[in-house]
């Protein structure tokens, strides 16, 4: 015998000790899809047998149960099950998770379960328990149907149990291997001639045939299929038409419809029950009594068929009338099919007596598309990956569908106004709503998208974990400090050192950093000039209007923010002086229509370093160089003193000396990278990244389009300037030289040193992506970062021994993650989406990694 | 970093024998922290001058000891302690001048207790209060100070001094005396210990504060400043993100009553605030409150002890300041009826936050003025828009009255962090108008002594719906 059961169910075995329940369950189930109540009792007091740990026992079968219903997995309960009240708790949790109940009756005689378990010796309830048990099972036979479960099978014999097999059946909604590409259409309400056109505009080939009965038939332009998103009745001057269109493609396989509430009213009244003929029920009515009886039976033959909704394409697609919230979809319930229909309601009604839907799109967190109707919008707008295409053909508007994968809108306008809508769907306030609805939905992110330890997906890197305590200080520094989360759309990464340089009085050399990608498998490189200012990230708008359109931000037309998301400068005139040249130089060099675009995202090194780090500079570096340069300069006098009356102070003099030189370097060196900054004229920006702009980002371009797409914009301007870089092959000693002059001659300048990058934006190494860029530091700039004394042979041994991997990882981490946010940003994705990414960098940098890598 | 004593009484050479170190030779001595050097630059009877000069090891500092790997913000690599006298001279004094620091003298025992003609050199020492604070330490003590400050970085004078000085001490002391001065007062200055503070600390002091401590006029700042707790490897994490910010944050955080309140001190603001929002909360009847920004736990405490509010709930964006509540609510012994009542959550107040949602009333005290103006829109929208509570208790600091602080600047705010500071008139416009669009009701109240020309330090307002 084939018991059939839907694919995701919960399996409820029924039947008393001794039936044969688990050996069912395991000829029948995966060992963890079955949750068994001896297993549970065992889990809370280690003895499978504790009565007394029954209520703690099915406290945890119930709380696994619903983990695994929840996750979209079959479940079966191993229990006796006998009693009523011991399977209303499971039609419960099948309902709370929208998943059909499937009883299985192990019907045996009582003798046969009494005997079974004489031969189990940790059994050991007496004979009165089993027949009590098959007495309350034959009193359930009758009721399992009235509690709710949709599937009951009962087995009868030793030989029925024996002989029964189970076959797992798809819900009618799983269309998960229909791969389309699809068109799916909106509300039509009755109005043929829109949906002609509109299948037309879309290459169906549309045929009516008049002779004999009327046919409509439409042929799809390749292998494409439409999509119906219901309602496809009422109020419009041609139902009749538009139902055999419908069915006929339906039919032939070139369509998939779903029922909209109005159909089902129709269906309701076709077959006999009262309804109130209301919201223009009567002109469908009217329509269909023009038609031949066969019609309407078959009408309401095709309505009853319909499928409350379709997940299709791998989960890519999920279409239903009036929208499908994550947890409903693909599962089959009353409230399914209510959600499907009508949608969510929030129990209050508005100035047009209408009862106030529940915006169930703005929580929406699912990855697949969801395309529905039902409320008409002026416009189709995405939120959160699902978009409304009821443009109210019927009420005037326009006719919409959706071509799928392409995310493309084809609409064709209503030949009239039909019907009047109840409430206007133009409201006035659309007109001068600034902002998109995703865009005012952004206004505000929701904490629990951000908090606690959570996992990004990347492309370039898979998973990449951000740990809760990270969280907990980058949602205190993103709180506090950070800009407009609209504005965040890249924090640059981290970058490593190369592997430490063991000889001479170096600790960095662009040996081992050539040396790290010819171990890579990378040949080329481009070594840039390292500036030593504040990284700084810009975002450009040509302005407040394209701000307004692409960022959801209100008189603003850029900002400048530090990689830790703060704003740049706390005087915004500053800010808005600096924007403002270099939307000229924009302007000049015809960027904008170069690429495309009127914003742009640029990653910038700001200079002089005091500019932004005034304070640190002050606390830290002045600091250590005041306090060493008088320290010694005292010690130094001293000793001498001590020396010139022949005290054995030699050495200790000799070494002074050395240090208050030391000293003085390390003041040097820090001071090169200051000066007063009092008018936009004293600052420096140096672009070396153009990240993105509308529609793209640029990652995919080698370094040597980013040079040259930087100077062509930054010629003629006194405050941007271009970037120094040599390209290198590290396969060849000559060109592996010339990087090491160039180098040296650049640090020995008083310059930081050079960040050396793979040609490639993104490119791949051995194993995996290989580090986007490796910084090679001069000896003098390092002396700020290691101390004055670094470079003594005693320290700089000590020294040597630095451990790379965690920077390294983190860098790269960083990286995709911040790669992952403007891709996600240029797609049009949720900002949550984009500042999952934001937020991860920033959380990621507060992991702990050697400061001075 | 270098220490000389000098004195000027016959015979000078005799300082030899109270430090136990002899004229004729330079001698050094091994240190956890590094090398210590003595000899003497001059050796004469009528004047003689010993030097303790130490060789702080920066790289042994932060390598090799246990929980090194711990911290991670530049600071703790390249910094001033090898040049400045610190913890570390102190140290050296009790290892390397241990006798004479007890006043003991093999030699010559009658010298050791005989007041000589001394002077001393440091250089350099940090001083965070500044020349002042330095001359308010020493001229007690009966010596004449000479302070060298030195500039920043005298390529940029705008930068001003640095916190480093040469000290000069002159006076007439027992040598004993003269180095539990720089044993107790260094660490002081510096204001900061390179090793953890334990219990014998408090002893340590004691013992070298005999006999002056006592009657010092700065007695309380030294054993404040001398028994400092090193500082908390929490805040790590942080300060990697704000490395620019640290000092600011640290203001926020631990000086925020400090600061605050030393403005406000003299009216006891904080209790007026504190009175005033559980008078309206018991007022409404509010049975459900949450204090958001609720800091180190105050409002919350008083919360708990009544009874009526049956749910508490304390949120801050600092992890930090939850801690310090959780310390101070002491919730690890709270008995669990108590406990019951009260949740304290890491939040944000411009991220919408579904925890915030089903609560009577919810409390900010002086916390709106911490969000940038920019922010304003999104915390409006989590509070009155999505939390919902039926009421909101909000104050903020009334700038009209700042004019009343004598030591406030004019246009500065009463607190680093503040972002903005609202008058009388901005406050009521910004509460009215966030009333009417959230459909809230809204009344405004002083709270403090009120004037009559610049009104109450803190204004109240009280919306519900």
């Amino acid at each position: 015998m084939k018991l059939k059961i839907p694919e995701l169910s919960l399996v409820v075995l029924i039947g008393p000790s001794g039936s044969g329940k688990s050996t069912f369950g395991r000829k029948h189930f995966l060992p963890t899809e079955i949750l068994s109540s001896d297993f549970c009792r065992g889990l809370v007091s280690d003895d499978e047998n504790n009565q007394a740990a029954t209520n703690a026992a099915f406290e945890v079968l119930h709380y696994i149960a619903g983990k695994r219903l929840a996750a979209g997995k079959l479940t079966v309960i191993d229990a006796t099950n006998v009693q009523a009240e011991a399977r209303k708790p499971l039609v419960a949790l099948a309902r709370d998770y929208h998943c059909l109940p499937v009883a299985i009756v192990l019907d045996l005689p009582e003798r046969l379960c009494q005997d079974r378990n004489r031969g189990r010796s940790e059994r050991t309830f007496g004979p009165h328990v089993i027949r009590q048990q098959s007495q309350q099972l034959r009193k359930s036979l009758r009721n399992l149907q009235v509690e709710g479960f949709r599937h009951v099978h009962v087995l009868a014999s030793p030989e029925e149990i024996d002989a029964a097999t189970i076959e797992r059946e798809p819900l009618w909604n799983n269309r998960k291997s229909d791969h389309g590409p699809f068109d799916i259409i909106g509300d039509i309400h009755g109005c043929f001639d829109e949906t002609k056109a509109l299948l037309e505009r879309l290459g169906y080939v549309v045929d009516v045939t008049t002779t004999g009965e009327r046919t409509i038939a439409a042929k799809p332009p390749g292998n494409r299929k439409a999509v119906f998103v219901g309602d496809l009745v009422d109020r419009g001057p041609n139902t009749p038409d538009v139902l055999r269109l419908v069915m006929g493609m339906v039919e032939a396989g070139t369509a998939l419809c779903v029922p909209g509430n109005h159909d089902v009213k129709l269906l309701r009244k076709l077959r006999g029950k009262d309804v109130q003929i209301t919201h223009g029920l009567a002109e469908s009515l009217a329509q269909l009594d023009r038609e031949p009886a066969a019609f309407r039976e078959k009408t309401a033959a095709f309505i009853d068929d319909l499928v409350s909704h379709y997940v299709l394409d791998d989960n890519g697609l999920v279409v239903a009338h009036a929208g499908m919230k994550e947890t409903m979809q693909g599962r089959g319930s009353g409230k399914v099919r209510e959600f499907a229909l009508y949608g969510e309601t929030t129990g209050e009604t508005d100035e047009f007596g209408l009862p106030v839907r529940n915006n169930w799109a703005a929580e929406y967190r699912g990855p697949s598309m969801v395309v529905y109707g039902h409320t008409p919008v002026p416009a189709p707008e995405w939120l959160n990956n699902t978009i409304n295409i009821d443009t109210g053909c019927v009420f005037g508007g326009k006719l919409t569908a959706l071509r799928y994968p392409e995310k493309e809108l084809v609409s064709v306008p209503a030949g009239a106004m039909y019907a009047k809508p109840a409430k206007p769907f133009h409201p006035a306030e659309f007109q001068t709503q600034a902002l998109s609805p995703q865009q005012a939905h952004d206004d505000l992110l929701d904490l629990a998208d951000v908090i606690g330890k959570r996992i990004v997906t990347t492309r370039l890197h898979h998973n990449v974990t951000i740990r809760e305590e990270n969280a907990i200080a980058a949602l205190e520094v993103m709180s506090r400090f950070a800009a407009n989360p609209k504005w965040l759309i890249y924090l640059p990464p981290t970058m490593s050192p190369p592997e430490t340089s063991q000889e001479g009085s170096l600790l960095e050399h662009p040996a081992q950093a050539f040396a790290y990608f010819r171990h890579e498998g990378i040949p080329q490189v481009l070594c840039e000039e390292k500036h030593m200012g504040s990284r700084v990230v810009v975002v450009l708008c040509r302005n407040e209007d394209a701000a307004r359109r692409r960022f959801g931000i209100v008189s603003e037309s850029g900002i400048c923010v530090t990689r830790t998301g703060r704003r740049f400068f706390e005087d915004l005139a500053f800010e808005t002086e600096l924007l403002a040249h270099l939307r000229e130089a924009l302007d000049r060099s015809e960027s904008w229509k170069e690429f495309d675009t009127d914003w742009v995202c640029l990653d910038c090194e700001l200079m002089p370093w005091s500019a932004k780090a005034q304070e640190l500079v002050k606390r830290q570096y002045a600091a250590v160089g005041a306090a060493s340069g008088a320290a010694l300069r005292d010690s130094v006098e001293t000793l001498k003193t001590a020396a010139a009356r022949g005290a054995d102070v030699a050495s200790l003099l000799e070494r002074s000396v050395e240090r208050a030189s030391l000293a003085e370097k390390y003041v040097t060196a820090y001071r090169g990278y200051c000066w007063p900054v009092k008018t936009l004229a004293d600052i420096k920006l140096a672009p070396f990244h153009v990240l993105a702009t509308e529609g793209k980002t640029y990652f995919d371009k080698n370094h040597l389009w980013h040079m040259s797409a930087i100077s062509r914009f930054c010629k003629g301007s006194k405050i941007l300037i271009e970037t120094g870089f040599i390209e290198v092959n590290v396969t060849d000693e000559a060109s592996e030289q010339a990087g090491i002059r160039w180098w040296e001659e650049l640090t020995s300048r008083g310059g930081e040193g050079m960040v050396v990058k793979p040609l490639d934006f993104v490119a791949r190494g051995r194993r995996g992506v290989a580090q986007p860029a490796v910084k090679c530091r001069g000896p003098e700039y390092l002396r700020i970062i290691y101390g004055p004394d670094y470079s003594i042979p005693a320290n700089l041994s000590r020294l040597r021994s630095r451990g790379l991997g965690a920077k390294r990882s983190l860098a790269m981490r960083e990286f995709a993650l911040g790669v992952e946010g403007l891709e996600r940003f240029v797609r049009n994705e949720p900002l949550r989406r984009v500042h999952e990414c934001v937020f991860g960098v920033l959380a990621l940098e507060s992991e702990p990694v050697d400061p001075r890598l | 970093m270098l220490l000389t004593i000098t004195t000027s009484t016959f015979p000078a050479t005799d300082l030899g024998f109270l430090l136990h170190k002899n004229p004729a030779r330079a001698q050094s001595f091994d240190l956890s922290f590094g090398k210590a050097h003595v000899f003497y630059p001059e050796a004469a009877e009528q004047r003689c001058t010993a030097a303790l000069l130490l060789e702080i090891d920066p790289i042994g500092l932060v390598r090799g000891k246990p929980g090194s790997g711990e911290g991670h913000s530049l600071d703790q690599y390249v910094n001033d302690r090898p040049y400045v006298a610190s913890s570390f001279l102190s140290v050296a004094i009790a290892q390397i001048f241990g006798s004479a620091l007890a006043g003991r003298s093999k030699e010559r025992p009658e010298l050791a207790s005989k007041p000589l003609k001394l002077e001393a050199t440091l250089s350099v020492i940090p001083c965070r209060g500044g020349e002042a604070f330095l001359r308010s330490l020493f001229e007690p003590l009966g010596y004449r100070v000479s302070v060298e400050p030195h500039s920043l970085d005298p390529t940029f004078p705008e930068w001003g001094d640095s916190v480093y000085f040469t000290l000069h001490l002159q006076g007439t002391r027992m040598l004993q005396e003269l180095l539990s001065h720089l044993y107790v007062l260094v660490p002081v200055l510096d204001n900061s210990k390179h090793y953890w503070v334990g219990e014998d600390e408090v002893e340590k002091l004691l013992r070298h504060g005999e006999g002056w401590l006592a009657g010092h006029p700065e007695k309380d700042a030294i054993a404040r400043r001398y028994l400092k707790h090193r500082r908390d490897l929490c805040r790590d994490a942080l300060s990697r993100l704000v490395d620019d910010d640290l000092e600011e944050l640290e203001s926020t955080r631990e000086n925020q009553a400090r600061q605050e309140a030393g403005l406000e001190e003299k009216i006891r603001l904080h209790d007026h605030r504190m009175g005033a929002v559980v008078a309206v909360l018991r007022e409404v009847g509010a049975k459900s409150v949450m204090d958001l920004g609720c800091g180190e736990g105050r409002l919350l405490r008083d919360l708990l002890a009544d009874k009526t509010f049956e749910r508490v709930l304390g949120m801050d964006v600092s992890h930090r300041a939850l801690e310090f509540a959780s310390d101070k609510l002491k919730l690890e012994r709270m008995p669990d009826i108590q406990k019951a009542r009260l949740q304290l959550i890491q939040g944000s107040l411009t991220y919408r936050d579904k925890r915030l949602e089903g609560f009577d009333a919810a409390a900010l005290i002086e916390v709106v003025e911490h969000l940038d103006p920019g922010r304003l829109d999104a915390f409006e929208r989590v509070l009155f828009e999505h939390a919902k509570p039926r009421f909101v208790v909000l104050t903020t600091p009334n700038s009209d009255y700042n004019v009343k602080f004598e030591t406030l600047p004019a246009g500065q705010f009463r607190h680093k962090d503040h972002r903005f500071e609202w008058s009388r008139v901005d406050f009521r416009a910004w509460a009215e108008r966030v009333a009417s669009r959230a459909g809230y009701q809204v009344r405004i109240l002083p709270v403090g002594p009120e004037d009559a020309v610049v009104g109450a330090p803190t204004q109240m307002a009280v919306f519900s719906r």
